[in-house]
């Protein structure tokens, strides 16, 4: 229905020339467009009130009894439905360590919480479908947890910077909201949200369109194909100081995938924009010293690499 | 009144800031309000999401950007 809808604007109200270039990429355009808006809407909308279920005070008490391995795996699922913003990475290490969550279990918490976010699942699920999007959430916890894992056993606990370790941390007093009030809270979320978010989106899915109506078929398979054994350490190496939301980025990669660009590679790409980022490096700066913080860095853009080649050699 | 907006200096703290005192305003309180972007002085309210809201020593309103007019209610119950 959406897709014959845009097809009606395109072509007939706008009167552009069915197979043409302009009129693929236009088609293109306000197809995807008007799904991922849709997609974004609903979807942020019943995350965030889930999410209202999970505030980061629960999980931490619910991770500070946990013990290695089982630990990591809780935290790293912990880490979907917990709201998280960069900016708030320094009160969020600081609380779990303070009250004795392991350092490898906050790492893998740290890991999944940005990668594995709904604006990443919708923007999989609605242009490249449910199987892609599954893998990524697989891989993404996957990650998390092992990442997470390693960094337990190196105990690098003396590299985390030493204040850390002396603050003292009040208790919140915990207000339970009214099933109404997650309503509306989360109404008050979603609107904010989409209005930063959608230059990202309009932009992620013009430059998206542009490739598929203009780029020669089959142009990145020569680069970017399974052929190039070098393609997804390059892939991660430019999506690591890359830092754009999942929200721009996706549409771009669905475009390159379509000319050639393998699977696997298009994962990795994705998953080092979303973990790993420049700005968060400078946030995590304040509370890791520098030799934990490149540790956690090589360890996840590592696992990302692996799970790129992993999965251009099986699908 | 006492009003600290905790935050460690991101854009949506500086939002939180802005609509707390367009707020003070329209509801016409005395109030003195105040930034919060030493992490120690944050942890010790026990917040691990910023921004955050915090009247009388009370944290009211943790890891999001409530509107002027919820701010307002917020003001109005105090």
């Amino acid at each position: 229905m959406l897709a014959n809808f845009a097809a009606y604007l395109v072509f007939t109200v706008l009167g552009l020339t069915k197979g043409s270039r302009l009129g693929e990429a236009a088609n293109f355009f306000v197809y995807d467009t008007i799904k991922i808006f849709l997609l974004l809407t609903t979807i942020i909308f019943c995350v965030a009130v889930i999410r209202s279920y999970f505030p980061p005070e629960k999980t931490k008490r619910f991770l500070s009894h946990g013990k290695e391995y089982v630990g990591n795996i809780l935290a790293a699922l912990l880490g979907i439905v917990t709201p998280f913003c960069s900016c708030s990475a320094v009160p969020l290490f600081i609380g779990f360590v303070e009250s004795g969550v392991p350092l490898g279990v906050t790492f893998s918490f740290l890991v999944s919480s940005p990668m594995v976010n709904e604006i990443a699942l919708i923007m999989l699920w609605g242009l490249f479908g449910w199987k892609i999007a599954l893998i990524y959430i697989g891989s993404g916890v996957t990650i998390a947890i092992i990442s997470g894992i390693v960094i337990g056993k190196l105990h690098l606990e003396r590299f985390v910077q030493d204040y850390v370790y002396t603050i003292k941390m009040g208790e919140i007093a915990a207000t339970e909201q009214t099933f109404s009030e997650r309503l509306k809270n989360a109404r008050s979320y979603t609107v904010p949200l989409l209005r930063k978010i959608w230059p990202y989106v309009i932009a992620g899915v013009g430059i998206g369109a542009f490739i598929h109506g203009y780029a020669p078929e089959g142009f990145l398979v020569k680069y970017a194909g399974p052929q190039n054994p070098f393609a997804v350490p390059i892939a991660v190496l430019i999506g690591v100081p890359l830092y754009s939301n999942a929200a721009g980025v996706i549409p771009i990669t669905q475009a390159l995938m379509e000319k050639g660009m393998a699977t696997g590679t298009v994962l990795a790409f994705m998953m080092a924009v979303t973990a790993l980022s420049l700005p968060e490096a400078i946030i995590l700066k304040n509370v890791l010293k520098l030799r934990l913080l490149l540790t956690f860095f090589g360890i996840v853009a590592v696992a990302i690499t692996l799970t790129g080649y992993l999965f251009n050699a099986i699908l | 009144m006492k009003i600290e907006v905790l935050g460690t200096g991101c854009s949506r703290c500086k939002q939180l800031h802005e609509n707390i005192m367009q707020a003070v305003i329209a509801a016409d309180v005395e109030a003195d309000v105040s930034k919060v972007e030493d992490i120690t002085e944050i942890m010790r309210y026990g917040v691990m999401s910023t921004p955050a809201l915090v009247i009388d020593g009370v944290v009211k309103t943790v890891g999001k950007v409530p509107s002027v007019e919820e701010l307002k209610t917020i003001l109005a119950k105090d």
